[in-house]
């Protein structure tokens, strides 16, 4: 009698079924609008050319025994956790220049709210958070493997505009209990592309400093949204010079496009900078738990291009192929719906912003396309902008 | 008889230290000043100071140290005999072989590529083992041994049915503390370690764990204990798998040196396929950090043997349910090299002979210091440093020894008495066969 006869099977994670579900699939006229990778026009993955050069110069360093592969240390190669940090505070940061900024080397976007849960949890004991409604499916799940107790909702999309429910929100954030952490998109929000505009991250921020929580923002896309670093950053560093104390995590998987070798970092903000290494000391004890020290080559990479002059010029035009293909795309995809009188307002194609578009269709609606047209899209009616090509563009409208 | 010499019963106490050496030890918060209204208005002020990694704090004494002949014997990372790290050749040319193929970075699935899982499953288990022709494995690709060990521990405290304790040997890696207990499950120890002889305590260890309770977990390093390097004889393995059986205990099986220890993977796993030729359905982490010098690289992998396959998918899919809020999916780069090295006939006969050769530098690096010891004159008994295997020694060293080679002659290890074989060289064999003459004569 094995041990483990009592293993439930878990349900498949949907987004990931939905690709092996379109693998299968042999309609030639298959769209895969799920999982959220970028694409070229062909609909094929993209590797940046500056990312290809950057391997290059460090295949060149490894032969000329310049670096190697030993051990990183447990909070990661600092020349790129002060770069990632520097990019997303922007190097004028008031953080910077007091000095109470520091970034964590983390396993991608995934660990570092992993990073900054756990330490939430383990030093600061809060167990209360809220995530928006909707939003990313793992936030939740990241949360509460870290201890979290009481996961809550701040509402977030209005379904009947397909647009942002300001009120909801600011409402839900005043009956927050004090020290709740909140979970924030610092830009493209995933999965709906509506962003508050500033004036509303401004009462936002308001009514957080008014009850006390804490912001915890989540910026996966800086650069792939707008296709501007610093417009994409703006609401975290609006925060900032509001004087928050607050997390930020980055991922590097799509504006770099390494998505599989997990480059992301930690940023910290804290009032007061003696603190840093109490604080330090206590993430290095829960990384080493969790594994050791983050792995080297996408960080890197990352490190190499943001350093370097002419390889950060090549990225920002990168990062501006990207954001504008996706860009066209919503404008294609918005005009031919109009044309074709398509039933519905479809302005907020091109209103929301970055890969994800809330497109508003029910759950039916999305099974209808699925299983007679061969469209995957998400049943909460999430398309990836990035499974939009000029040659389906047609087809989907 | 062959006895380690009488100091070594002082470090009893100090092996349970060492034992700790994971844990929260306390510590004295450092309040440093700052503005009152700054600090009141902090969320972080009740943070206190974590205590300082013991290994990490070596290497940094090490840094500071301007003593030409000093010697860095703390952290546990493969040297050259000209004392610098080491990228195998077998590794450089896969990385070449990769570059070619212009793969992508698309995200790797959640417990990284099959292939890779069933690499590893057969370089633990044996070339045509059942288990893997079987299907009733669950191999995924893990952030090295570390990650293995934190999804195992997750795994067990959420799904292991029995008594959610793991029994350690004593000593243990200090890490596996931390690991188990932030990952829920309870720690507790079996005698391991006997510093009377500098070897291996198979009587207590078998009363020990004769005394486990059913149905608990029990650690076992798989060959090259850390950091003791004292591994069980192959009938004593026999004997402890059928105990283990009679007690009904789950094991655990932790192989970062597979290949390193002794330069042969088949010999080094002897263990893990003693177990499952008697019927363990053990769970098991690897590490590729060592013996592909893979460090930085992070690539490990974690296996479940189960009753069948179709245990194994329930299995699989609560494991993944586990990865994706910890970091979604694993880095590839890493696994990239391990799956080319083990599927390309040449180059799996290169990295053979590679990890061989660090294995054999290690073992004549200890029997050099052995030598040295004897040379110097020392009366003492050093059986054990060429008794032991793998990167580490313990060498009996008390730590008042220990403070005592570390300030005279720039020598930098554990206080435990632990050293890093790999940081020893032919050019310095010999100033540390001195040094440790002269603290323990």
């Amino acid at each position: 009698m094995s041990e483990f006869a009592v293993v439930e099977a878990a349900p498949p994670i949907e987004v990931f079924q939905l690709s092996r579900d379109c693998q299968a699939d042999t309609h030639p006229q298959k769209i895969n609008l799920g999982v959220g990778a970028y694409r070229t026009p062909e609909g094929k993955p993209w590797i940046l050319p500056v990312v290809k050069k950057a391997e290059a110069q460090l295949a060149k360093d490894i032969d000329a025994e310049t670096i190697n592969h030993e051990y990183l240390p447990v909070l990661g190669l600092d020349s790129f956790a002060s770069a990632a940090t520097s990019m997303v505070l922007g190097k004028d940061s008031p953080a910077l220049k007091e000095e109470r900024a520091f970034g964590v080397q983390s396993l991608s976007g995934t660990g570092a709210l992993r990073n900054g849960a756990e330490f939430l949890f383990r030093q600061l004991k809060r167990t209360v958070f809220y995530f928006s409604d909707p939003t990313w499916g793992n936030h939740g799940l990241i949360f509460k493997n870290a201890g979290f107790t009481d996961a809550r909702k701040y509402r977030y999309w209005n379904k009947d505009t397909c647009g942002f429910n300001f009120e909801g929100m600011i409402e839900d954030l005043q009956n927050a209990p004090e020290g709740a952490v909140i979970i924030l998109h610092a830009c493209a929000h995933n999965p709906t592309g509506v962003d508050p505009s500033q004036e509303q991250w401004g009462k936002i921020a308001d009514v957080m400093q008014e009850k006390k929580l804490f912001p915890f923002f989540d910026c996966a896309y800086q650069g792939f949204a707008s296709g501007d670093l610093d417009q994409d950053a703006w609401a975290v560093r609006f925060f900032v010079e509001r004087g928050f104390e607050m997390f930020c995590s980055q991922s590097f998987s799509k504006n770099f496009g390494l998505y599989n070798e997990r480059a992301g970092n930690l940023t910290v903000v804290v009032k007061d900078k003696s603190l840093i290494e109490n604080m330090k000391s206590q993430i290095t004890l829960i990384v080493r738990a969790m594994y050791s020290n983050p792995p080297a080559h996408g960080g890197r990479i990352v490190d190499l291009v943001l350093k370097d002059e002419q390889l950060f010029k090549e990225w920002c035009e990168c990062i501006k192929v990207m954001s504008s293909r996706i860009i066209e795309m919503r404008q294609g995809l918005r005009e031919r719906l109009e044309k074709l009188n398509t039933p519905g307002q479809w302005n907020h194609i091109t209103e929301q912003i970055g890969m994800f578009s809330f497109t508003g269709l029910t759950p039916e609606m999305c099974q209808f396309l699925l299983k007679e047209k061969h469209v995957y899209l998400l049943k909460n009616g999430r398309i990836s902008m990035c499974g939009v090509t000029p040659s389906n563009l047609d087809y989907l409208a | 008889m062959a006895t380690c010499w009488s100091k070594m019963n002082k470090s009893s106490s100090i092996l349970k230290r060492s034992s700790l050496l994971g844990q929260s030890i306390p510590w004295q918060p450092i309040k440093m000043g700052a503005p009152l209204s700054a600090r009141a208005s902090s969320w972080w002020s009740g943070v206190e100071m974590g205590p300082p990694d013991p290994i990490l704090g070596v290497s940094e004494a090490f840094k500071k140290d301007t003593n030409p002949l000093k010697m860095n014997l703390g952290v546990g990372a493969y040297r050259d005999d000209q004392g610098k790290p080491f990228v195998l050749p077998s590794v450089r040319e896969a990385e070449r072989i990769i570059a070619q193929k212009g793969l992508n970075k698309e995200y790797a699935p959640i417990g990284g590529e099959p292939e890779f899982g069933r690499l590893s499953a057969n370089l633990a288990f044996g070339q045509g083992n059942e288990i893997v022709s079987s299907g009733r494995n669950v191999s995924v690709q893990t952030i090295s041994g570390t990650g293995a060990l934190r999804v195992g521990a997750t795994y067990l405290a959420k799904w292991f049915p029995g008594n959610k304790t793991v029994y350690l040997p004593r000593p243990s890696w200090g890490n596996h503390t931390p690991i188990f207990k932030q990952s829920g499950m309870n720690v507790d120890g079996y005698r391991y370690y006997d510093p009377t002889t500098c070897g291996f305590d198979f009587n207590g260890a078998m009363e020990d764990i004769s005394r486990i309770p059913e149905k608990s977990v029990i650690m076992l390093h798989a060959c090259a204990h850390n950091p003791t390097g004292v591994d069980p004889k192959d009938e004593q393995w026999k004997e402890m798998s059928q105990l283990v059986k009679k007690r009904n205990l789950f094991a655990f099986f932790d192989m970062a040196y597979q290949g390193f220890a002794s330069g042969d993977v088949d010999r080094d796993a002897f263990a893990v396929r003693q177990f499952l030729e008697d019927g363990h359905n053990i769970c098991l982490s690897q590490s590729y950090a060592k013996n592909m010098g893979l460090y930085g690289e992070r690539v490990g992998a974690f296996t479940v043997v189960c009753k069948d396959k179709e245990e194994a998918a329930r299995v699989n899919s609560q494991i993944k349910i586990l990865i994706r809020p910890m970091y979604s999916n694993p880095p590839v780069n890493g696994s990239r090299i391990v799956s080319e090295i083990l599927t390309n006939t040449a180059l799996n006969k290169q990295w053979l002979e590679d990890v061989k050769g660090m294995a054999d530098r290690i073992i004549t690096m200890r029997q050099e210091l052995k030598d040295g010891l004897a040379n110097e004159g020392s009366s003492k008994n050093w059986e054990h440093i060429v008794d032991q295997i793998g990167m580490f020694c313990f060498t009996g060293m008390t730590p008042e020894q220990v403070e005592k080679i570390t300030t005279e002659f720039s020598v930098y290890m554990t206080k435990d008495g632990r050293i890093s074989v790999a940081g020893i060289s032919s050019s310095n064999v010999g100033y540390l066969a001195k040094a440790m003459h002269a603290v323990t004569k």
